[in-house]
Order: structure tokens, then C-alpha cells, then sequence
């Protein structure tokens, strides 16, 4: 919706002849040769509290002409009429209608909670509904996480092979009980069958691998095309990662049908297919969506929330932190970052609910929990080796890489993405998801670390190297660790660069694709790569220069002072802190990921670098950066505005706009109403008190004057296209034949914000975000004189900005 | 209005989820004890001239060490408590039936979507031409674009309207639907404005 308007002062010109040395800013300051017209009829009403009208036929006060008290925001005295205060798709929500709904209602509630047993009860089960909704949504995302889990899992080891004694079973499960006893047998039984064995009958040879290569390419390619298919037929919006639309949907925007149960159905079911296709993506971001999904849909069974837009938002905040809690194992990081990355507002009773669905997705998926203890925390680390002064070098290393990554991904992502708008080949998502699948399956193959799942290789990278560790990674030329390398530890070097190179390429052109696509697990597994290949190095430094001072003051030759596992946590730490730019929520996710609470610092010291390295690139982290693509009207609430520009020089109308489209409070026919509404798109329209004295009355919106005029049109008899419209207490003085006038005092907002036009912007914009609104009025000497919208506040933004400020869409 | 109907949706929608929960926690309980699902797994490394080796067996906790696992002990009388100390014995449980009863509903899910994914791309607009004639479809993919302002409120407001049968009501919520999608599609995948 443009909101271009401009306030004509065409009657004001006359007396500014004298000022001439006028600039066009002066003239707007100087009210003194204004003529102002106190003409107060009309005001004396106001002034006076509504005293009685002068008489006429029709003067048609609901309730009887009973001295309402016009300081209600809204005024209930009139049956509310159904569909008024909803809001259409795309358009952003007004917080402060809607607390101060909540708190009507809650009023109600309250005062009649004495008369009877009965409405106790309902006043308790209002009070506890809040509760009774987040439990409800953690049991759900807890459920849906644990059937991703297990069907991902079995589905990712069908492109090897099958379970013949039990199709259901996934490699390890298979295998749970075999009875093979080596370590070169560890991960072979005979139940287990490859595809080459079952197809071919044999299990090793050229041919084998060959026919192994193109079975796991075929299975690959089917789930990847089953997975855009399902998503283009059924659910478009289950693309993609989520957060970002989550987090300006979080903000106070409407996206109808985003969190919807097609949605989650479709969201769920493809999830498990793109993951196990083998494209670079995670499951972390898109559970966070099905969290919020069964958040929403829970929230319809409760009328508190269902009719509520703000409240229903305390509740997806609550559903994030359940989503994340869920997807790693970690609930307090999930609440951490609830509060830090997704949400707006974060009042302490949504910390409260957060930390209760987080607590109880957590405990369910614990429940069903079908993989085993072993499964509990997802990297768990089981060494305890201490850390040393000398290695926060190499760990600020890390996180500068980390940063350095990052930046570029964001760079390379964004290009991307924008480029596939002006290509065709954003025009065929099937084919796009297809190829991107395919160059995936053909060169992860023949890498062992890229044909494995993502979330074993970081396991195994973390993992230190112990007498019980048969990995290629773990094969040292003595028995001891922290020693020489032999020659399995070079190959997987060489592995694992070409392993880093592959993932930051395919990453970049993965995430963006038409199907649910996560970010958090490949990032850990770049920076997880980045980090044992930095600490395998620094292990053969300590090695084989064991005199130099660091290593002499610390490490005694023979013992293990290295441990590349911790550098491979960190390297993963500070890559995910790179792109998302989370702080605190990604400390504590990794620790509570891993269980290693010895290595805090180090963490906090690499992540905290990257952050520092990233911003110097752009303050934006990934997330942020594709809502300024969608071109939301994302009000970011980390961002300072530092201009000194005033509320005068971004309101609009400006001078080359047409005039305010006003509305006038009893002036004004049905059909000149309408008239107005067809012509322009506005969503709101200010109310006046008269032409002449342009002082405001009170905003009302479009939707709700639509609604209204069709309302009345059904309901009540008589009104004609010229009858009065009235947004008084009471009708004006009409002619005796004058058809019945139309009251649509109820929907007026007699409350609007104003700012005077010298308020500087900074201020303007920090009205905007901590009450959370949608316009604003601009007044001069009482005198309305223009409006500021939430968009305009954007695009003022985005200009000084030097960036495209038509870039901002939505409104 | 448009909350009404939802309502009866979504409480149809939560009492499947609360019957598949309730399922998916009773199986969890009930076949967890199974036999088969539990096991100590012990992985030895390798000791003077002795291979690395693993062993599992289907014991309980508390039967779950060295001694009991380790069976035949590759070692003499007295390297036993060296080699066991070396060892690492982990008890583990799974429950199958709970991986089975998701798998397959996975799979029907995932069938049933498929066979509906292909009645809407290919049979329907074929019967559809059959039986109404070509102008029928066009209707169908009409461009729902932004509408007058006042046709918005009408859809609002006529919520209430009656709908005579079953079948009237699966259709009207059918078309509704493919509506929204159509919608969704034309954002995502046209505009580019949802989710680049």
C-alpha cells in the first residue's frame, strides 16, 4: 500500500504573503499568519461531555442517549459488530489494540468472576489456558521432532542398503545385535545388505561401487524431487527455513496460512526427505517452524489466544523456544534463543512459558527416545582434558575464520537468491532442487565424510581420539595419542579439506531452495571440519617442536596436551556464530550440545570474535538479511537510528503528494465514504473534526469502515447511499426527510499516537518500536498535519541507509 | 466466522494428534521390556597380542560388566582384571516397536499424499474436462488477486450461511483451499516475495 499523502494547505496560503523569505520548511513552522477559524460548535459538544444534541428525528444513540463516557478506547456500548478489529493478510498488527483488548477482556473476566461458580471457573480456566497451550505445544513439537528423528535416520541409510531382517531398521539398529566382535567388523553384520549385495550379489569390487554410487545417486534424486513436488502441490510456504518469517510474524505482521496445519503436515514429511537426500541442510530451523506451526494451532482452541493477535505471538515465542529445544536437546539454549534471535517482545511471563515448553518438548522427546541412551545429548564429549593458555590463539583463529565465513556466506547467499529472482531459472523450482541435488549425490559420494550424515561426521569430529577409536582420523603411527600422524591421518586430512571446500559451496546454493532447508547443522559442520583440521595441525606442531617455549612450559613430550576435538567444537561455535550472529543462545546451545562445560571460555572467546569480525563486514546475520530481501516490514529492534532528521521530513503527505485523505466527523455520505475508499489504498484514514479547524478526532481503519457500511447495509434498514455518516456521540441535526444516519462511532480509534513535527526520529522511531506501531500521527499546533506509517519509517531508514527504499513491500 | 469453523477443524485435528501421542507414549512404555531391546555393549581395545574387539549381549543393568559380557575372555586368570579394566561396558536400550509404528505411519502418510499429490495434478483436471467442459477449468484458476475492498468484507461477513449437505461443505472447503495454495504459490513462487 503506498501511503503517499500530502497535506494541502490551500487555505493557509493567502496569509504566508508577507513571509518572504520563506523555505519550504519555514512555512510549514510558521503558524503565526494562520487564521485559525474557532468555529466550535461542533466542540462544544466535546467539551462539555456530551450534553444533549439538538433535537432531531433522528437521533439515534444506542442506549438511549445515556452519558457514555467517550474515554474508552473502544466503545462496547454498541453490539461489536463481527469481523471488526481482524486484520488482512500481509498487514501488520496494532499492539496496543490489542493489549488493550486483552485487558477488557480480562476486566470482563474479573468482574463477574463473584456472581457465580460458574464464571469462577471460567475465570480460572482463562487464567490457566496460557499454560494449558504451551504444555499442549510442547507435547506436540516433542512428538513431531522424535518421528523426524527416527524417520530421517531410517530414510538417510536407505540410500545404502536395507535392513532384511527387519525393513524398519536403520544401519545401526540393524546391526544392534549382531555378534561380530572386531573393530574392522564394527560396522558390518549380516542382516544388513547394500544395495550392490542385493542387486548384483556381491559386496566388494569396482562393480559393487559403481552400482552402490548410482543407487545412492538414484534414492537421492527421488527424495529430493518427492520433496519439491509435495511442497509446490500442497504447502509453498513450508520452504525454506522459517525463521525469518517467523521472526517478522513474531514482530506484528500477518502471514495467513504460514503456521497453518497444511503447513506442519507438509512441513514434517518433506523435512525428513530433504535431509535424507543428502543436500547440505539441517532440521534445526525448519523444527523451530513446526514448533511454532503447532503453537498457532493450539491456539485456536482457545479463545483467549485464538481472537488475540498479541497474545497469540507470547505463544509463538514459547513455541520457538520448544522447537529449538527439541532440535538439539538443548532447552535452556532454546529459551536463550527465543529471547535473543526470534522474538520482539519478551515480557517475563513469556520467559516463563518458554522455559515451560521447552522444559516440556524436551522431556517427551526424552520419552519416546527409541535410539537408546546414547542418544540423549547429541555430540556428547567424553573427554575432560583441560585447555591451555596458549591455545586461545588458535581459538580466536578460529573464530576470525568463523566470521570471515560467515560474511561471505550471507554475501554469496543473498547474491544468489537475488540473482534466481532475475533468472529463469526461478521460474523452474524443480529442476533448480533437482540439479542442486544431484551435483550434491555425485561428488559426496566418493568422500567418506560427505557421504555420511551430517550430524554423525560432526559427531565424529568432535569425538576425541581414544584407544577405543578405530576411526582413519585416529590412526596414529604409536599407541600413544597426541602423537606422530601416520599416513590414515593424512588421507583424512586431504578428505576433510575437500570436504570443507564441498560443503561451503553447496551450502551457499542450498539453503534458499524450494524445500525445507536448515542452516545450523552445516555451518557446525564447516566450522567443525575448519577446527580439527586446525587442531590436527597444531598437534603435529606440538609434536614435532616440542621445544618451543609454549609447548615446553605446557606440554610434556608423550602426553596428550592437544585435544583436536575441542578445536573442532569450537570451529563449529564460532561458524554458527558468524552466520546467525547469536551470542549468549549459541553458548549455551553448544554446551548443552556437547556436555562440556570445562570449555566455556574458549567458546565464549571464539564466538564473541566472530561476532566482532562479522560485524565489521555488516550488521546483519543471515536471518535479518533475508528479511530485507522479502522486503518485511521488519522494524529491527537492534539497530540504532543515529540521523537527525524530524518527524516533518519523513511524514507523509510531502509536497508533491495529493492531499491527507481525511475523514470529517459527521459530514461526510455513505457514498462519499465509499467513494473515498475505493479511490485510494490507504489503510487508515485520520478523522477530523471539520475542514476548516482540522483538528483530530480519532483514526479509523479501512477493513473495519468496510466492514461496517457492509454490516449496516444487511442489518439495519434505511441506510441509503446518502446517508449522514457520524463518528459522534450523537447525530448531527439533519432535514426531516434526511434518510437514517450511520453511526460508526464504535470503530473509531479515539486514541491515535501523535508526535508534534519537530520530534526527531529518533525518537519517532523508538515510539514505533517499543509500542509496537502501525502509524502515527504528525500534528502542528494542535492541527493534524500529515502521517507517519510503519513503512515510511522503513523506507526512511533503508534511504539513509543508501540502500533501495523501494524495496519495502508490505505494509 | 471464520474462527468457528476452524474450531471444529482443529478439534477434530487435536483429538488425532492426542490419539497418535497417547499411541506413541503407550508403545514407548509397552514395548520397551522386550528382550530383544536391550543389550551392554563393551568395546575392548586391543592388549599385548589381542585383537580390539566388541561384545554385546542381551543382559540387564546389572549384570552389564566385563566379566559377565566378555565371553570367551581372550585373556589368561591373571591379565583378566587388566584386560576388563580397559575395557569400557555401556547398557543401552532401545525400543523397536516404537521405530516401527513411526516408520510405518510415516510411509502411509507419505503414500497417502502421493496418491492424493497425483489425483490433483493429473486425474482431476481430466475428469474435471470430461464431465464440465473446458471453460470449467479456466474458472477454476481464476487470478484471486487483491479485490475491492467491499468484496473482502462480504466474504467476511457471510460466514453464517448454511450449507446444505456434507459433500456441499467437503467442496466448499476443498476449493477454499486450493484457493489459499494458489495464493501461497503465486507469492512464493511467482512474486518471489515470500521466502526469496
Amino acid at each position: 500500500m503506498e501511503s503517499e499523502q500530502l497535506y494541502h494547505r490551500g487555505y493557509c496560503r493567502n496569509s504566508y504573503n508577507s513571509i518572504t523569505s520563506a523555505s519550504s520548511d519555514e512555512e510549514l513552522l510558521d503558524g503565526a499568519g494562520v487564521i485559525m477559524d474557532f468555529h466550535t460548535t461542533e466542540d462544544d459538544n466535546l467539551l462539555d461531555g456530551d450534553a444533549a444534541s439538538p433535537g432531531s428525528n433522528y437521533n439515534m444513540s444506542n442506549g438511549g442517549g445515556a452519558p457514555s463516557s467517550s474515554t474508552h478506547l473502544l466503545d462496547f456500548l454498541e453490539e461489536p459488530i463481527p469481523g471488526v478489529g481482524t486484520y488482512d493478510d500481509f498487514h501488520t498488527i496494532d499492539w496496543v489494540r490489542e493489549k488493550c483488548k486483552d485487558r477488557e477482556r480480562h476486566r470482563k473476566i474479573n468482574s463477574k468472576k463473584k456472581e457465580s461458580a460458574w464464571e469462577f471457573t471460567k475465570s480460572l480456566y482463562d487464567a490457566w489456558s496460557g499454560w494449558l497451550v504451551v504444555t499442549l505445544t510442547g507435547l506436540a513439537s516433542g512428538a513431531l521432532a522424535g518421528l523426524i528423528d527416527i524417520a530421517a535416520d531410517w530414510m538417510n541409510d536407505l540410500k545404502e542398503g536395507v535392513c532384511l531382517s527387519a525393513l524398519w531398521f536403520n544401519h545401526e539398529q540393524c546391526c544392534w545385535t549382531s555378534n561380530e566382535t572386531t573393530f574392522a567388523e564394527r560396522d558390518k553384520c549380516p542382516q544388513w545388505k547394500s544395495w550392490a549385495e542385493l542387486i548384483l550379489g556381491q559386496a566388494e569390487g569396482p562393480g559393487s561401487y559403481i552400482m552402490n554410487y548410482f543407487m545412492y545417486i538414484y534414492w537421492a534424486l527421488s527424495f529430493a524431487f518427492l520433496a519439491v513436488c509435495l511442497v509446490k502441490v500442497f504447502a509453498p510456504y513450508a520452504c525454506g527455513s522459517g525463521i525469518p518469517e517467523i521472526k517478522t510474524i513474531l514482530s506484528g505482521f500477518i502471514i495467513r496460512g504460514y503456521l497453518g496445519k497444511w503447513t506442519l503436515m507438509i512441513k514434517t514429511i518433506t523435512l525428513v526427505l530433504a535431509v535424507a537426500s543428502g543436500l547440505s541442510l539441517g532440521k534445526e530451523g525448519p523444527l523451530v517452524h513446526v514448533a511454532c506451526c503447532c503453537g498457532n494451532i493450539f491456539s485456536y482452541l482457545f479463545p483467549k489466544y485464538s481472537k488475540n493477535e498479541a497474545k497469540k505471538r507470547e505463544v509463538l515465542s514459547a513455541a520457538s523456544a520448544a522447537g529449538v529445544s527439541v532440535a538439539f536437546g538443548a532447552p535452556i539454549g532454546g529459551v536463550l534463543f527465543s529471547l535473543e534471535e526470534v522474538s520482539y517482545y519478551f515480557p517475563l511471563k513469556t520467559l516463563w512459558r518458554s522455559f515451560f515448553a521447552a522444559l516440556v518438548a524436551a522431556f517427551v522427546l526424552r520419552s519416546i527416545n527409541p535410539f537408546g541412551n546414547s542418544r540423549l545429548v547429541l555430540f556428547y564429549v567424553e573427554y575432560h582434558t583441560p585447555w591451555y593458555l596458549f591455545e586461545l590463539i588458535p581459538f580466536i583463529l578460529l573464530g576470525v575464520f568463523g566470521g570471515l565465513w560467515g560474511a561471505f556466506f550471507i554475501r554469496a547467499n543473498i547474491a544468489w537468491c537475488r540473482r534466481q529472482r532475475s533468472l529463469s531459472s526461478g521460474k523452474y523450482p524443480v529442476l533448480e532442487v533437482i540439479l542442486v541435488a544431484a551435483i550434491t549425490a555425485v561428488v559426496a559420494f566418493p568422500n567418506p565424510y560427505t557421504r555420511q550424515n551430517t550430524s554423525e561426521l560432526i559427531k565424529e569430529l568432535f569425538t576425541d581420539c581414544g584407544p577405543l577409536e578405530t576411526s582413519q582420523l585416529c590412526q596414529y603411527r604409536s599407541q600413544m595419542t597426541g602423537s606422530d600422524a601416520g599416513p590414515g591421518v593424512y588421507s583424512a586430512m586431504w578428505q576433510l579439506c575437500l570436504a570443507l571446500i564441498f560443503k561451503i559451496i553447496m551450502t551457499i546454493f542450498t539453503f534458499g531452495l524450494k524445500v525445507p532447508s536448515g542452516l545450523f547443522i552445516p555451518s557446525m559442520a564447516i566450522g567443525a571440519i575448519a577446527g580439527r583440521i586446525v587442531g590436527i595441525a597444531m598437534e603435529q606442531l606440538a609434536y614435532y617442536h616440542h621445544d618451543w617455549f609454549f609447548f615446553k612450559e605446557w606440554c610434556e613430550v608423550g602426553a596428550d596436551c592437544i585435544t583436536p576435538g575441542l578445536y573442532a567444537m569450537v570451529g563449529a561455535a564460532a561458524c554458527l556464530g558468524g552466520v546467525t550472529r547469536m551470542t549468549v543462545s549459541l553458548v549455551v546451545i553448544v554446551f548443552e550440545l556437547t556436555g562440556g562445560l570445562e570449555y566455556i571460555v574458549p567458546l565464549m572467546a571464539a564466538v564473541m570474535t566472530s561476532k566482532w569480525v562479522g560485524d565489521a563486514f555488516g550488521r546483519e546475520g543471515i536471518y535479518e538479511a533475508h528479511i530485507r530481501l522479502n522486503g518485511y516490514p521488519f522494524l529491527d529492534a537492534k539497530e540504532e537510528f543515529t540521523h537527525t532528521t524530524l518527524a516533518r521530513e519523513v511524514m507523509r503527505p510531502r509536497r508533491s503528494d495529493p492531499p491527507l485523505a481525511v475523514l470529517t466527523q459527521d459530514d461526510m455520505t455513505v457514498e462519499e465514504l465509499q467513494a473515498t475508499i475505493n479511490e485510494t489504498s490507504y489503510n487508515g484514514f485520520p478523522v477530523i473534526v471539520s475542514k476548516e479547524s482540522q483538528r483530530l478526532v480519532g483514526f479509523a481503519l479501512r477493513r473495519d469502515i468496510t466492514i461496517a457500511i457492509e454490516n449496516a447495509r444487511r442489518k439495519q434498514e434505511g441506510i441509503l447511499p446518502n446517508s449522514r455518516v457520524y463518528f459522534t456521540q450523537h447525530a448531527p441535526t439533519l432535514p426531516a426527510d434526511s434518510p437514517r444516519p450511520l453511526k460508526l462511532r464504535s470503530i473509531l480509534d479515539m486514541s491515535p499516537f501523535t508526535v508534534t513535527d519537530h520530534t526527531p526520529m529518533e525518537i519517532v522511531v523508538d515510539i514505533f518500536r517499543k509500542l509496537g506501531l502501525r502509524q502515527c500521527l504528525v500534528t502542528h499546533n494542535g492541527r493534524l498535519l500529515g502521517i507517519i506509517t510503519k513503512k515510511d519509517i522503513l523506507r526512511h531508514m533503508a534511504q539513509m541507509a543508501n540502500q533501495d527504499p523501494e524495496s519495502i513491500m508490505f505494509n | 466466522f471464520e474462527h468457528h469453523r476452524y474450531d471444529l477443524k482443529m478439534k477434530s485435528l487435536f483429538f488425532i494428534e492426542s490419539v497418535f501421542l497417547a499411541g506413541v507414549v503407550l508403545l514407548s512404555q509397552v514395548t520397551a521390556k522386550n528382550s530383544e531391546d536391550i543389550r551392554c555393549k563393551c568395546i575392548c581395545p586391543p592388549y599385548k597380542d589381542v585383537e580390539g574387539q566388541i561384545y554385546k549381549q542381551n543382559v540387564s543393568l546389572k549384570d552389564c560388566n566385563c566379566l559377565h559380557v566378555v565371553d570367551p575372555m581372550p585373556v589368561d586368570g591373571k591379565d583378566v582384571e587388566a584386560y576388563c579394566l580397559r575395557c569400557e561396558c555401556k547398557y543401552e536400550e532401545r525400543s523397536s516397536g516404537t521405530i516401527k509404528f513411526t516408520i510405518i505411519m510415516y510411509l502411509s502418510i507419505l503414500g497417502l499424499l502421493l496418491l492424493y499429490m497425483v489425483y490433483l495434478t493429473l486425474l482431476e483436471p481430466m475428469l474435471k474436462r470430461r464431465l464440465f467442459g473446458h471453460s470449467q477449468l479456466i474458472q477454476n484458476y481464476d487470478d484471486v488477486g487483491d479485490q475491492q475492498p467491499f468484496a473482502n468484507a462480504h466474504n467476511v461477513l457471510s460466514r453464517s450461511h448454511s450449507r446444505p449437505s456434507m459433500l456441499n461443505k467437503v467442496e466448499h472447503a476443498q476449493q477454499r483451499w486450493r484457493r489459499q495454495v494458489q495464493e501461497q504459490r503465486k507469492s512464493v513462487f511467482d512474486r518471489h516475495v515470500v521466502l526469496s
